[in-house]
């Protein structure tokens, strides 16, 4: 065996094992570069990963050369090589443009602990996206849990505290109702590996326990990936988290999420349970319609730059159930693809933010007034990544609102409303935007702060790269299409084994 | 006789009712996370009966025992790792107590929601 076959364990070994190390140095500076390195390091081996998957199909590995039922695997396909793509990638964005921000958030002494509890963070969701069996999926989940908490209540805004709590009772609440969903295929099945449930399943297909699993794994799901109106804990959880934490946990951990759940709902229960694709569909399709409205407005109405950003997110979560909720091959295409494109955007967008929090030590409205003319290229940025957040043509979000599109008009008759709410949903996006982007360019900035100010050029440039991804995603889009189309026939035909 | 057969999974659904029902209506931050413990452990309660067969006993080969009815030691397992997980919740969710505390100087949910809003 040479090191690329053990590629899928690597992914999560390498940030783990760096944790306790990172913590081990005592200095906030080596600490942050520690972690950096250790993200890079994972983005290469996801990449390696990517390209593997692409070129031979999905990957299997098995954990101390035990085979599956009985020893744990991995398999890793396009679907989770896109997750384990975004999730490298967005914890290198955050730390790197995230290191002066973070210098602000976090006390110096406790930093080693703080970017330790980043790497379990990052072990923890890579963990959930290369795991073959339901059981690790949950152990993962909580590793991950856990650290996003302590990277949530890690700075001095008090009011994360009370936001992380919240949080904690409701994540906790979801992946319990998990284990139980998990329990119930297991008192049917005898297995906790995935392709293997698929299989088993058929036998005890209409039996009450395996239709309650569903439920109970899809309910948990949904509160852990803040599908509305199980979104309670997201927006307090995203505005007052340290700024740097927002952009890694706004882009990767709800998707993360929603990749259980459309793993467990297709490649498990889909082709085993009658009728299920009716009953998903009257499950989420109401929910992601409500969400797609309701948070939209309500986020029309927002103060706080990084609060409107949230429930715009909540939204946005939205859009990939209801893709997800049309059980078609152009929908969980859409789905994934939006996932990907939704997670450059609202990376882009906070990292933005970021920056103007380093410059006017805030994020209300109100302070930001004006901030467009004092710095012009972290303004010109986020106008760009907006527009992809709308989908406007030509950026990344434009690719997958119109694979949306497409996949809801083949949905039926309801197809044209659902098509009319993303319309009017994104017209919405145009509005909350343009309530910030305006006060930015034509307000009057706070009194004594008009000079111009941008942050130093390094950050500036990395907040270019960022945005000009969503555009270059946009005209380029084979990398995402591809994972996404070969991770939807993953999903639907199974049987990995 | 089927009532009491299933007596387990009885106590599970009242155990899990009775911490959902605390999380929801209790203030107290304290009582929250204790009202978690008590959901997480119903569950533990559900995996572990649902292992069990009636006389089974652990599963260890003795030489000339005859035939054996053994337990599946397998969920018994996943529960040892959902204990563990558990516990780290709880540590967790009770260092952010102590700290709410020494933020807010209280630790009724609605009073640092108001102190929050009043800010």
């Amino acid at each position: 065996m040479t090191l690329s076959d053990h590629l899928p364990v690597l992914q999560v070994i390498v940030p783990l094992l760096a944790a306790p190390l990172v913590i081990l140095l005592r200095n906030g500076f080596l600490a942050w570069l520690a972690s950096l390195l250790t993200s890079l390091c994972a983005l290469g081996l996801g990449s390696q990963l990517t390209a593997t998957v692409l070129a031979h199909g999905p990957q299997h590995y098995h954990v101390g050369g035990w085979a599956p039922p009985f020893g744990i695997s991995l398999s890793v396909d396009a679907f989770s090589a896109l997750l384990v793509l975004l999730i490298s990638g967005a914890s290198c964005l955050a730390l790197a443009g995230g290191r002066l921000s973070l210098r602000r958030d976090i006390d110096n002494r406790r930093a080693p602990m703080f970017y330790g509890a980043w790497l379990i963070a990052v072990a923890g969701l890579s963990g959930i996206a290369v795991a073959g069996d339901a059981f690790n999926v949950f152990v993962f989940m909580e590793i991950s849990s856990l650290a996003t908490y302590i990277l949530i209540a890690g700075g001095r805004d008090r009011r994360a505290l009370s936001a992380v709590f919240k949080y904690l009772i409701i994540g906790t609440i979801g992946a319990t109702f998990y284990l139980i969903g998990v329990g119930f295929i297991y008192m049917m099945t005898g297995t906790l590996n995935f392709d293997d449930m698929a299989v088993r399943l058929e036998g005890v297909i209409e039996t009450r326990p395996v239709v309650i699993a569903a439920g109970f794994i899809t309910i948990g799901l949904a509160l852990k990936a803040a599908i509305f109106p199980l979104h309670v804990w997201l927006p307090r959880a995203y505005t007052y988290a340290p700024n740097a934490v927002t952009v890694f946990i706004a882009a990767c951990s709800t998707k993360v999420a929603l990749y259980v759940l459309l793993r467990f709902n297709f490649a498990v229960f889909h082709g085993n349970l009658l009728g299920h694709s009716e009953l998903f569909s009257a499950f989420v399709i109401p929910l992601a319609l409500s969400g797609i409205l309701i948070a939209s407005l309500v986020a029309v109405y927002q103060t706080n730059l990084k609060k409107l950003l949230a429930f715009s997110s909540v939204a946005q979560v939205g859009y990939i159930a209801l893709a997800a909720g049309l059980t078609s091959a152009s929908g969980l295409l859409a789905a994934m693809l939006h996932m990907f494109n939704h997670a450059l955007a609202k990376g882009s967008l906070f990292l933005c933010v970021a920056a103007f929090a380093l410059v006017s030590g805030d994020t209300s409205l109100k302070r930001l007034q004006g901030i467009g003319r004092r710095m012009p290229w972290t303004m010109g940025a986020f106008v760009i990544a907006g527009l992809s957040l709308i989908g406007v043509p030509g950026t990344a979000g434009f690719i997958s609102k119109w694979y949306l599109i497409v996949a809801a008009l083949e949905f039926g008759q309801v197809g044209f409303l659902l098509v009319a709410a993303i319309v009017v949903s994104s017209l919405m996006a145009v509005a909350y935007l343009w309530h910030f982007v305006e006060g930015a360019y034509y307000g009057t900035p706070p009194a004594g702060e008009s000079s111009p100010m941008e942050v130093s050029l390094p950050l500036r440039c990395l907040i270019w790269v960022a945005a000009l991804s969503n555009i270059f995603f946009g005209l380029f889009p084979q990398l995402p299409l591809a994972l996404a189309r070969s991770g939807t026939s993953a999903l639907l035909q199974g049987g990995l084994y | 006789m089927k009532l009491l057969g299933l007596f387990n999974y009885w106590v599970f659904a009242v155990l899990l009712m009775i911490g959902l029902y605390t999380l929801i209506s209790k203030q107290n931050l304290v009582k929250k996370m204790l009202a978690l413990a008590i959901f997480q452990s119903a569950v533990f309660l559900f995996f572990i009966t649902m292992s069990k067969i009636e006389g089974g006993t652990a599963p260890i080969f003795r030489a000339g025992a005859g035939e054996q009815v053994f337990s599946n030691p397998l969920p018994q397992v996943l529960i040892l790792t959902a204990i563990v997980v558990g516990i780290s919740t709880m540590a967790l969710g009770l260092a952010i107590v102590v700290r709410l505390y020494e933020e807010y100087g209280t630790i009724e949910d609605d009073e640092i929601l108001a102190m929050d809003r009043n800010a």
